[in-house]
Formats: structure tokens, sequence, C-alpha cells
């Protein structure tokens, strides 16, 4: 109870500073809708091509403009000096990076939700056949890419240049989470058979439970300096 | 370790990159103790509070407060201590309660809506409880601050230029609340530059030097103009002025 005492209340204090500010899911939504906007105007409207592309779309979508959000989740603390305060309560350091975690997690599905209404639109085309399958993928994917993003979130928010650090961090280690979510994507708004999912549903889980993993037995040390 | 000791620190170094920010220090301090940190500026006395509070870990050397292992046993030590330091640790866009109600909610504290009340009392700030905190000057923030280190009541208080930003009234207020803590038994470390000030406040102070602690003593018996001349010779002919409290 402790616990989750102290993750709710990280996490009530991060959505009350977001709900007034809006700085991070302003800055998601918009990047998200300008990747929109860009594939919009090269492939048109209408897409005819092979489905697997507006997996692409979407994911590009969903990973820059996550992204950007991952890279001020521990920067404000550090930049509003708040990180030390954080630090100095009586909470394990696996607490502080859950409710980070949590925090980004649900900022970036927020933002995704937001994105898949405005590609609809946009694109003119429905993905409500395909909506379980893809809240699954979605869910696996954002969870894994966020794991990563907050852990290296951490260990630049104290660099210079951390937005450069951050991606030089996140994407080569992100790869097979990206991958393994377009690929399922892809699979599912072609229609095809939901066997062929599970081998990359499978990279997704075992992705996320090492990433989650690999923060709890490092955090601390992390969090440390 | 000595069963006497509440708060042990032993041959603590401390190193950013190849700058040596603590050198061999020890302190041993009685529950009850308190203890001035007194140092030109880059003397190391923030690095030390920091280690001792295990916000930073030595390069080498232990810290053991009331039992508690700094490094080990971080949470139940966290839970025991409070610190004032140059940042505020306050999120600018919550209101004061709320950033009272966060950090109370952190530390679980009883009657978390009653303490708050008292706290926001006691440093000043009851006619602003519902304004957000960027709002606030920075003197104010010192007081909201203050509130945030004591809302758990902390049987340890770490000051680290405690002073600034407040305003006459706020320092006198400050000062009671210090003489407060050491009246309830509480143990007092705190760095400042005002000689004057730290030596009426705390009854042992420490020079640090260089990262080095170059004399630590009581000073209960030593008059303000003595200690000033025994830190002129400490620290030398290139220390910086000090500023003499009001």
């Amino acid at each position: 109870m402790k616990f989750a005492h102290k993750l709710g209340a990280i996490i009530w204090k991060d959505f009350i500073s977001e709900f007034r500010t809006k700085e991070m899911i302003l800055s998601m939504c918009l990047f998200s809708f300008l990747v929109l906007i860009i594939f919009n105007f090269a492939f048109g409207s209408s897409l005819k091509f092979d489905r697997e592309m507006i997996a692409g779309i979407l994911w590009v979508a969903f990973i820059f403009s996550g992204l950007t959000g991952l890279g001020r989740s521990f920067s404000m603390e550090r930049d509003r000096g708040t990180l030390q305060g954080l630090i100095l309560c009586p909470v394990s350091p696996w607490t502080i990076f859950l409710a980070k975690l949590i925090g980004v997690f649900l900022f970036t599905t927020v933002m995704e939700i937001i994105t898949i209404f405005i590609f609809t639109i946009l694109y003119n085309t429905t993905i409500l056949p395909f909506l379980v399958p893809l809240g699954l993928i979605a869910f696996l994917g954002t969870l894994g890419f966020t794991a990563v993003g907050t852990i290296f979130s951490a260990i630049s928010a104290a660099a210079k240049s951390r937005n450069v650090l951050l991606s030089i961090l996140f994407f080569p280690i992100s790869v097979p989470v990206i991958i393994a979510s377009v690929k399922a994507t892809g699979i599912i708004l072609n229609g095809k058979s939901l066997q062929m999912v599970f081998p990359w549903l499978k990279i997704l889980v075992a992705f996320d439970l090492i990433f989650l993993l690999i923060s709890y037995l490092t955090f601390e040390y992390i969090l440390e300096e | 370790m000595n069963p006497e000791h509440y708060i042990e620190a032993r041959g603590l170094n401390k190193k950013f990159g190849y700058k040596t920010a603590l050198r061999n220090v020890d302190i041993f301090l009685k529950e009850g103790d308190s203890l001035a940190l007194f140092g030109p500026n880059g003397a190391g006395k923030s690095t030390l509070i920091q280690v001792l509070c295990s916000l930073l870990q030595p390069t080498s050397g232990s810290v053991r407060i009331a039992g508690y292992e700094a490094r080990r046993d971080r949470e139940a030590l966290h839970q025991i201590i409070g610190l004032i330091g140059h940042q505020t640790f306050l999120y600018p866009y919550l209101t004061a309660y709320e950033n009272l109600k966060f950090y109370g909610a952190m530390y679980r504290v009883a009657r978390l809506n009653v303490r708050i009340t008292e706290v926001l009392d006691l440093v000043g700030l009851s006619d602003y409880r519902n304004d957000a905190v960027q709002n606030f000057s920075r003197g104010m923030q010192q007081r909201l601050s203050i509130g945030r280190a004591i809302i758990h009541d902390p049987m340890i208080m770490f000051l680290d230029e405690p002073f600034t930003g407040l305003d006459q009234q706020g320092r006198e207020d400050f000062i009671k609340l210090i003489l407060q803590f050491r009246d309830q038994g509480k143990t007092v470390i705190m760095a400042s530059h005002h000689l004057h000030l730290g030596i009426e406040l705390c009854g042992r102070a420490a020079i640090l030097k260089s990262g080095k602690i170059v004399y630590l003593q009581d000073v209960a018996h030593i008059s303000k103009n003595d200690f000033k001349q025994i830190y002129a010779q400490q620290v030398g002919e290139n220390a910086q002025p000090l500023k003499v409290a009001q």
C-alpha cells in the first residue's frame, strides 16, 4: 500500500502540472499532426498502397512524438530543481521510475488516440475492425519504447545536449520494438491471420519485460548522480 | 560504530572527475547536537551536506545516521531527515497547499490536512495556500521550502544556506524555528557564510577548506570575535569577505 500511495502521489503531481501547462501533450500532439500532414502530402489522402505503409506512418508518428514527451519527463524535474527533492523523499528509485513511466505512457497513449483519430480523417480510412488487436500492439509497443525512453531520459537529463543524447541512446536500443510493432500492425491491417502476429507479440512482450527488469536493477545507480 | 554517535561520517572522500570536493572528512555527532559548517565558496560545504543526506554517494568512506547506513537504508534514512538547500524543491505549477500535500503524501504524514494548515501557519503563508508557487517571490518560496522540509517533522535538519532570499522577518522567524529544533532535541547541521549567526545557533562549528575539515570544536564558549579570528587564521588571507549577520 505504501508503494501504491507514493506511486500515486508522483503520478498525481505530474498530471496536475501537465494539466496546467500542457507542455508535454501539446508538443507531442503537434508533432504527430505534423508527421501525418507530411505523409498526407507525400502519398495523398487515399492510401491505395500496401497497408504496411499505414503501419509505418502510424509508428513514425507515435515514436517521434513520444520521444519529445520522453525527453521532458526527467529534464523538467532537473530544470526546476525538483529532482533532488524527489530523490530525498523516502521512496525507492524503482517507484520513481515506475511513476514516470506510467505518466509518460498515459500521455503517449492520449497522443496515440488523437493521432489515430486525425489519421482516419486525413487518410479517409478506418481501423475500427482491427481496434482490439491494434490496441494490444500499441499497448506493448508503447510500453516498450516508453520504458527505454524513461531510462535514457533520466540518463540524458543532466547533459547539455540532452535531446541529441536521448536520440543517440534511444533509437539503436529501440529497433527491436519498432520493427516488431510496425510488422505486427501491418499484418493486422492487411487482415492476415492473428497467428502470424504472435511471433512479433512475443518479441514485444520479451522486450518490455527485459527493459522493466533492467530498469528495476539499474535505476538506483542512474538516479544517484 | 560507536553507539553514542547519532551521525557518523568516516573517511569521506568525494571526487567530481579530477576535482576533489571532500578529502578524508570525519564527523561524529550525538543526538541533539548542532553543527555549523563554515568555509569559503567551493570549500565543500554543500557537497558534504549532500553526501550526508545520501543525495550524493561518496567516492570512498561511509555515512551512518541513527543506525541507518546511508546507501543501504536510504528510504528509512530519508524519512527522518529534512533538507533546506539552495534549491527549494518546489513545483512551480502546483499551489502551496498542493506542494505540501505531495511531499506530505511521500512521507506518509498522518492527518495531512491538519499538518499542512499548521505548517502554512508556521511559515506565514496561510493566506497564499491556494496560490501557484510560480507567482511567489524568492523569499516566499524559501518560506514554503522550510514548510516542505518540516512537513514530516524530521529528527535531523540539514540546512544549506537556509537564509537565502528571506527578508528580515522571515530570517527572525526561521532563527526561532532553528532554536525550537534544538530545544526539541533535534540534530541540526547548517552550512552558512554567516559566522555570527552560525555559532549563535549551533553548539559546534567546523571549518572546511578545499574539502578538508581544518577546524572542528565546541564553540558554545567562544566569542563571535574570537571565532572570526580563528576562521581568518584557518581559511587564510585569500578567503572571500564574509557576511556578518544583522
